[in-house]
């Protein structure tokens, strides 16, 4: 009787610890990859989660530094069954990538010296630094980065690559400045949604009004309200960027644009 | 020592990685190729090939595999779960606590504004990897077939969004019969 308690109890966490092992050993791609199979898995399937909330969750989750996978894991699995939940989802999204990788650095440490794997990774590896910077211009062209604002893309550029300065402090000076312009946006906003009726659209939506609120620059480029979708908030093309470095800047490309 | 240095290191990552696992590259290349120097550039690149290449994220590969070579099988499971911890405080603090409306409002703006910095982070990434023991053959009087391979690859996930494993089997298979 107790025996069969306590399988009831683990039922839950062993389900999740599967369902996110198989999501972890077959999704290539990264992180956005994942996004639809672990739908599929914990909305369509196990219906463990409604999809409202779970897209409400993805969204908040994406906002969250550290890897994504894990942090969808944690909070899916800490929403099904709790603390033991929690780690079964994060063990079973990472177990498998960590044992394929050891598997893989044995192999490849035995064999890379071999003149064969040699000259395959000396093709390999220009296109590999393609593969980099091209989702860092698709990222910039996203965040709608205009001539103005693109001294804080070049400014990340110099700092990193040419002053060797650590990418550490970089992203924590961009995150201070980039909250600093998030108050100033707000305090803004919270004015400017009474007074002008024409921005209306923007404040229809009680459900979250701030993150409604277009960038000056967007307003000026796209006439219509950016709706942040909630799978693609980061990399998404809709979303609308301020500039981190230039808070008194912003306000008044507002009013130019309106 | 080692053992706290890898800690450390992946925690920090874990803490300051916005923006996904591309974000993280440039993190985990300052503090493992430039500061400790426990791999080399080409090193790192080619575990970036491997990672694009298995499945699961790019970071926990890497810090599986900087853990493996740096301080064997102990190593690789303590750099991964480092990785990991801030995102287990995080849940269990930051999202049942802080997490209301408008502080997530808020974040969002903030999010946003931090976009051009990550995408400047990647680009500083993608520059450092390019040096004469990744792109082996540039130069004056040299066929420059790398730097061919870069940009052919480089059009095609930009512009074409091409599969990223279709492109380093193919550009492998060119090294293959080029070099």
């Amino acid at each position: 009787m107790r025996q069969k308690v306590y399988f009831c109890a683990m039922k839950k966490p062993l389900q999740l610890f599967w369902s996110f092992f198989k999501i972890g050993a077959f999704t290539l791609g990264g992180g956005y990859a994942m996004l639809s199979m672990v739908e599929k898995a914990v909305v369509d399937q196990k219906k463990w989660i409604p999809n409202d909330e779970f897209w409400d969750m993805i969204a908040v989750v994406q906002s969250l530094p550290g890897v994504f996978a894990v942090n969808t894991a944690l909070y899916v699995g800490h929403r099904v069954a709790g603390t033991r939940g929690a780690f079964a989802a994060m063990f079973g999204a990472i177990i498998p990538s960590i044992t394929i990788i050891l598997l893989l650095a044995t192999v490849f440490r035995e064999y890379r010296d071999q003149p064969v794997v040699e000259r395959i990774f000396k093709g390999i590896r220009p296109c590999v630094v393609a593969l980099i910077l091209a989702p860092s211009l698709r990222m910039i062209k996203s965040a709608k980065v205009t001539w103005k604002t693109a001294i804080i893309p070049i400014a990340t550029v110099f700092l990193i690559w040419w002053c060797k300065i650590s990418p550490a402090y970089v992203i924590l000076t961009a995150i201070a400045g980039s909250l600093i312009y998030a108050l100033v946006i707000g305090r803004k906003t919270k004015d400017g949604g009474q007074k002008t009726e024409d921005g209306g659209q923007k404040t229809k939506d009680g459900r979250r009004p701030k993150s409604q609120v277009p960038s000056p620059q967007s307003q000026v480029l796209s006439p219509q309200s950016p709706v942040p979708s909630p799978q693609s908030q980061v990399l998404s093309p809709q979303s609308s960027v301020p500039s981190p470095q230039s808070p008194v800047l912003s306000p008044q490309s507002r009013k130019k644009g309106v | 020592m080692i053992y706290l240095q890898l800690l450390w290191v992946f925690v920090k990552i874990g803490v300051l990685g916005f923006g996904g696992g591309y974000a993280m590259l440039s993190l985990i290349q300052h503090e493992v190729v430039d500061h400790y120097g426990w791999m080399t550039t080409t090193d790192f690149t080619d575990m970036v090939a491997i990672s694009q290449m298995t499945p699961g994220p790019i970071s926990i590969n890497l810090a599986t595999y900087v853990g493996y070579t740096t301080a064997g099988f102990g190593g690789s499971l303590l750099a991964s779960f480092a990785l990991c911890l801030p995102s287990v405080i995080m849940v269990y603090l930051i999202l049942r606590l802080f997490m209301s409306k408008r502080n997530n409002a808020l974040m969002d703006n903030t999010l946003k504004g931090l976009k051009p910095a990550i995408a400047g982070l990647i680009f500083a990434a993608g520059l450092s990897m390019m040096n004469t023991q990744n792109f082996v053959d540039f130069g004056r009087g040299q066929y420059n077939l790398s730097v061919i391979i870069c940009v052919l690859a480089f059009v095609a996930s930009y512009f074409f969004k091409a599969n990223p494993i279709l492109l380093i089997v193919l550009s492998g298979v060119v090294g293959f019969f080029a070099y």
